[in-house]
């Protein structure tokens, strides 16, 4: 039994209807639109003070200078995409290994989860505490960029490593490899491993919007589309485990239910490639369905001996953080301001060369197989 | 024998103290407490803790949970909760991003969104107060429900383009103040939810509502509306809350705000309010959200890492459960003690 509507009832439902109507109508005859944006062109009005400081142009007008001294106590702050992350615990001991070589204090800190509202708190208390250098590796490569802004305005240099951000918010991007070789690298090995070069693959990422996962995905579209060799090869569906053990776990186990015929799971990410691998190698698909991707050495070595995984690729995160530090320690010095064609020295990895949009490139990824993974150890 | 009716019997517990302006004792007046002893702790041993451009930071990344928690706070006392709020605010910011992705207007888009933000709190108002379901189930099926629409909306891509107008608005402060320009519609809201909790008619039949429902019904009170536009209060200052989140990170995403139904409903918690309804005061609640704030910023600014802060936000919430019962336990005791005929203030 309800009671009975007063009949004030309908006319305030009314009054509250017609207001959002107007209100609608009001806005909708005029008001900014996206087209107006992008006419516009992308250019930040100043606001009063949390201005996006354009450094980068500040920087570019000073010369570089090679022989600079990197000062004392240089702050690098190592902020990933998540810790407890055994990838970029790695990667962290390569930067704090770094630091000390130029004799800096190193500070890592990060989100406990992959995401990018937790990044930009973790940024923002960066820039309160005045680090000289972020190495970031980026959860979202637009969600963060307010932050970083506001960071470099406060005189930090921002390097992003592994994940990049937007460009114009980063001042240089450490890049593990290539994104195509990256990619390369990946459907090389599934095409090995396929037979006759064909088969249905379903690929196992990390995050929705990680940059590198991202990047290098579409890149691996793209190739399958552009080369001969590639053809035969199906990407059947994407899964995101992100970066999460038991999900990526689950995940696989519903790939492998959802599509019975599948030949390989690629997984670009190393938790994903070593929940799958643990999966398949306790199920009835070990040695029928190919796991390969993206993994370290020690996580996938049992995976590797019994046959589960036949060869997997990556490049050493420790020398990638290691070469982050450096590369940030030199921005900072001055040694250099970001140009393309600039040279540096990072320490044991020898002369780098900034590349075209800001982006220094460590070297080649090493595929790992039975044969030498007992020769690496991390 | 007579009884005097001023006082109740000498072996009942005392009265709740939900109503009105008793309501502003004890447990509100210790959290904020605790907030100023933080705050003074933080600014003596935190470095860069005590400065204007920190505590804009902090407002910022308190300002979405203090916008949900204020309705929220009403939500629980009349005994219900809600937990499909961060659905409500990823939804909001997909629709929002896709709006944005087809050339609708900013403006009219804003707009859309905290209509649709009423009408899904409508919806969870229609189970709980048509079909008598249990909130607690409706809405963790509403949560699970409305982030997967988020998903099918945006999919997993993030619309980041908004005009820098509107984001470095969201974020910059005012003129001459350390504070950023969203504390002015928070201080609004707290005001008119204030005023309506404490001071109105409607207000006071939430604390009978959650009291007794029986009794408040009997009373004259409307329980179903009441609870009905509840809801869709929650909806919109929820769809408003992804408004401004996806305004502040500039970026639209089907899984913004994941989780944060379990930070408001811990700051409300914190601030006082009983879980079981009848009980708690709205500047406890803010006071709440400030302590959560305080302590996640001033834990991070002094390095120690994520791990340890959640095992922190934890212990604070099993805290301010247990010792609002701890506490009212020790009054029972207190209570039995006394002679008959007395009752403690």
């Amino acid at each position: 039994m309800s009671t009975p509507r007063s009949g004030r009832v309908p006319g305030r439902m009314l009054l509250a209807a017609l207001t959002a109507l107007v209100l609608l109508l009001a806005t909708a005859c005029g008001g900014t639109t996206r087209e107006d944006e992008t006419a516009q062109g992308d250019s930040p009005t100043t606001t009063t003070d949390e201005s996006a400081a354009p450094a980068a142009e500040e920087t570019a007008t000073a010369a570089a200078n090679p022989d600079a001294e990197i000062p004392e106590g240089l702050g690098i702050a190592f902020l990933p995409k998540q810790v407890n992350n055994p990838y970029f615990t790695t990667a962290s001991a390569g930067a704090s290994a770094a630091t000390e070589e130029f004799g800096g204090e190193y500070n890592e800190t990060g989100p406990s989860d992959a995401s990018a509202s937790s990044q930009v708190s973790y940024i923002n208390t960066l820039s309160q505490q005045g680090s000289d250098v972020i190495l970031l590796s980026a959860n979202d490569p637009n969600a963060v960029c307010p932050a970083v802004e506001e960071a470099r305005g406060g005189g930090a240099k921002v390097v992003t490593f592994d994940s990049d951000t937007s460009p114009e918010c980063r001042d240089l991007f450490v890049n593990q490899a290539t994104a195509d070789g990256i990619a390369e690298v990946q459907l090389q090995m599934v095409a090995d491993q396929l037979e006759g070069g064909e088969g249905q693959v379903a690929i196992l990422s990390a995050t929705a919007n990680a940059t590198n996962q991202n990047a290098w995905i579409e890149m691996m579209e793209q190739m399958i589309e552009e080369n001969d060799e590639y053809s035969g090869i199906e990407i059947v569906t994407i899964a995101y485990g992100d970066d999460e053990d038991q999900k990526s776990f689950q995940e696989t186990q519903g790939l492998l239910q959802s599509y019975p015929d599948l030949d390989a799971i690629i997984s670009p990410t190393t938790v994903g490639i070593a929940a799958a691998a643990r999966y398949i190698s306790g199920s009835q698909y070990k040695g029928e369905v190919i796991v390969t991707g993206l993994g370290t050495p020690n996580q996938m070595r049992e995976f590797v001996k019994d046959g589960t995984v036949a060869q997997f690729a990556l490049w050493n995160p420790e020398e990638l953080g290691y070469l982050a530090a450096h590369t940030g320690a030199a921005l900072a010095a001055g040694q250099i301001t970001g140009q393309e064609g600039e040279t540096f020295t990072a320490g044991d990895l020898g002369e780098y060369t900034v590349e075209a949009d800001g982006v220094v490139v460590l070297g080649p990824p090493t595929v790992f197989e039975e044969s030498n993974i007992d020769d690496f150890d991390f | 024998m007579t009884l005097d009716p001023a006082t109740p019997p000498p072996d009942t517990p005392p009265v709740p103290r939900g109503r009105g302006w008793g309501a502003l004792a004890t447990w509100d007046v210790a959290v904020i407490a605790v907030v100023i002893a933080v705050w003074i702790v933080a600014a003596v041993f935190v470095d860069n803790f005590a400065n204007a451009r920190n505590l804009s930071f902090l407002l910022l990344d308190i300002a979405a949970i203090a916008l949900i928690a204020m309705p929220m706070t009403l939500v629980i006392i009349t005994g219900e909760i809600d937990l499909s709020v961060a659905s409500i605010l990823g939804l909001t910011s997909s629709v929002m991003g896709q709006l944005w992705f087809v050339g609708l207007p900013l403006e009219t888009t804003i707009v859309l969104c905290v209509l649709l933000g009423a009408v899904l709190g409508a919806l969870n108002g229609v189970f709980v107060t048509r079909f008598a379901l249990p909130s607690l189930a409706v809405t963790i099926g509403t949560l699970a429900m409305f982030r997967g629409l988020a998903f099918v909306v945006l999919g997993d891509r993030a619309v980041a383009d908004f005009p820098f107008l509107w984001t470095g608005a969201v974020t910059s402060s005012i003129p001459g103040l350390p504070v950023p320009w969203v504390l002015v519609p928070l201080v609004l809201f707290a005001a008119v939810f204030g005023v309506v909790l404490h001071a109105t008619p409607v207000g006071r039949s939430l604390y009978a509502i959650g009291n007794s429902a029986e009794a408040a019904r009997f009373s004259g009170v409307n329980i179903a509306a009441t609870k009905f536009w509840l809801f869709v209060a929650t909806g919109a200052m929820s769809s408003l809350a992804g408004i401004y989140w996806t305004l502040r990170f500039a970026s639209a995403r089907a899984d913004n705000a994941v989780g944060l139904e379990l930070s408001v409903v811990a700051a409300v918690l914190l601030g006082g309010v009983s879980i079981f309804g009848g009980k708690g005061a709205l500047p406890g609640v803010l006071a709440g959200v400030l302590l959560l704030g305080t302590l996640t910023n001033a834990l991070q600014l002094a390095n120690v890492s994520a791990d340890v802060l959640n095992v922190v936000t934890g212990l604070l919430l099993i805290v301010s459960v247990l010792a609002p019962n701890l506490l009212a336990a020790a009054r029972r005791a207190w209570a039995r003690r006394s002679p008959p005929g007395q009752v403690p203030a």
